[in-house]
């Protein structure tokens, strides 16, 4: 077993672990935040996706030991209590979200995506989120969502968040 | 998918890490950014007893020009080599390459030492260090080696590094006068292997005659493959249509499919031939 310290949502965490133990079951099970979902669990869906330092990471495809020190941000840290996140508000806003059970995945990756890249291209949405599956293919108003929060963290005029019948 | 049980240890430097290496012997593996490996150990492909992490060891990530070569520290990430200015001006077969890599999430961990010493011919970076004639340095407890890409591939996950060893850099001769690269590969999906890709490299004098020509094939052989005979048909000729449909053409011969869900061998033939004239094209384009 081996000791792992670390933060997430900046809350201090330890706790005692296999090395085998996947980074999202710690974060789910040893921890109880359940809103980093499991999807294929081969890294390919991306609704297991946290932020590492920043960056974002599929939690089912890293081991918690090598989380050992890190900051972690899962979907529970982006609301304060001042009310959501620019990128919930966008998704709720934009109905960016079917059954949603990708969408905390999307919006990790999204506030990444964005911190990089604060004015994306639809393209560059497009392959930015090309790591997270939609299994409903919700995409168009995921792209919406995060064209809207992009502009809304610019203080830009906000787009129409009205539904596009494609 | 849990892993079988491993122990585990992350040393901080590399003289602790062959250490360690020669401590536990065969059954232990390097993990670097774990994102094939890790797959593996979760489908039980492979079930190492010791991993060694090497995420804390400083120093081995930098993307820079020194003493006439490109050097990549083997940790580097996907997303250094897609954020590198260096890369992003002088070497855009790396950023053809980095954006077909698996995706945005995968590219922030895997590393680009990872994808070569994996030795798996489905990964991109091996065609693409072929085309641009790179080395590696391999280090051991007895100090530094250097082995050229033509020789690092041994065969289906097999390399040139030895038990005890973890590469350490990736040298590029520094691009020089009118040069291009190119890489693009087939895929069903993003995030899927190559169904058939084709790394592309010139350099032309000022009076339009090639110079130097790379051309490396990925997943379409067991090891990844350098079409000797397009390079040789592009050397010394002034790129015309028909020197490039010759190199496409001698590249779809030479290489080696097999039939599988991607495509069958004259399929993925075909698509070698149609890819090389594109890559060669574009490498052209950005010569000019």
């Amino acid at each position: 077993m081996k000791t792992v310290t670390l933060k997430i949502n900046g809350t201090e965490h330890t706790a005692e672990v296999s090395p085998r133990t996947l980074l999202v079951h710690l974060i789910r099970e040893n921890f109880s935040m359940t809103g980093t979902h499991i999807g294929c669990d081969t890294s390919s869906c991306g609704a297991c996706t946290i932020l590492i330092n920043g960056r974002s990471a599929k939690s089912c495809t890293i081991l918690a030991v090598q989380a050992d020190g890190k900051e972690i941000t899962t979907v529970e840290g982006l609301a304060t209590a001042e009310g959501l996140h620019p990128i919930q508000e966008g998704f709720h806003l934009n109905h960016a979200l079917h059954c949603g059970f990708c969408t905390a995945g999307v919006m990790m990756r999204a506030v990444e995506l964005l911190e990089k890249n604060p004015n994306p291209t639809e393209e560059e949405i497009r392959w930015g989120i090309s790591g997270n599956l939609c299994r409903c293919t919700g995409y168009n108003n995921i792209v919406k969502a995060i064209q809207w929060t992009s502009a809304k963290l610019q203080g830009k005029e906000l787009p129409s968040t009205e539904p596009v019948f494609v | 998918m849990i892993a079988e049980d491993f122990k585990y240890d992350a040393p901080v430097s590399l003289a602790d890490a062959f250490a360690l290496l020669h401590q536990y012997g065969d059954d232990a593996k390097i993990l670097a950014g774990g994102h094939s490996l890790i797959p593996m150990m979760k489908l039980r492909f492979a079930a190492p007893t010791h991993l060694i992490d090497i995420n804390n060891i400083p120093g081995l990530s930098y993307i820079k020009e020194e003493d006439g070569f490109l050097k990549i520290g083997a940790m580097s990430r996907e997303v250094d080599l897609e954020e590198s200015e260096i890369i992003t001006s002088k070497y855009q077969i790396f950023t053809d390459a980095s954006k077909l890599i698996a995706d945005p999430q995968v590219r922030n961990f895997g590393t680009i030492g990872g994808n070569l010493a994996h030795g798996d011919a489905a990964n991109d970076h091996p065609a693409v260090m072929m085309a641009l004639d790179a080395e590696v340095e391999i280090s051991g407890q007895d100090g530094k080696r250097t082995v050229s890409i033509n020789d690092f591939f041994h065969g289906f996950y097999t390399t040139a590094i030895q038990h005890g060893e973890i590469l350490t850099e990736i040298r590029i001769p520094v691009a020089s006068g009118n040069f291009g690269s190119a890489y693009h590969k087939a895929e069903r999906k993003v995030g899927d292997y190559a169904t058939a890709g084709v790394a592309a490299v010139v350099q032309i004098d000022d009076n339009g005659v090639c110079t130097k020509a790379g051309i490396g094939l990925t997943n379409v052989n067991a090891t990844p493959m350098r079409a000797e005979r397009s390079e040789a048909a592009l050397v010394g000729s002034m790129l015309s249509e028909t020197d490039i449909a010759k190199a496409a053409q001698y590249a779809s011969e030479d290489c080696n499919p097999s039939t599988d869900l991607r495509g069958d061998i004259d399929y993925k033939r075909h698509l070698v031939g149609v890819i090389t004239k594109r890559m060669l094209n574009r490498a052209i384009q950005r010569a000019k």
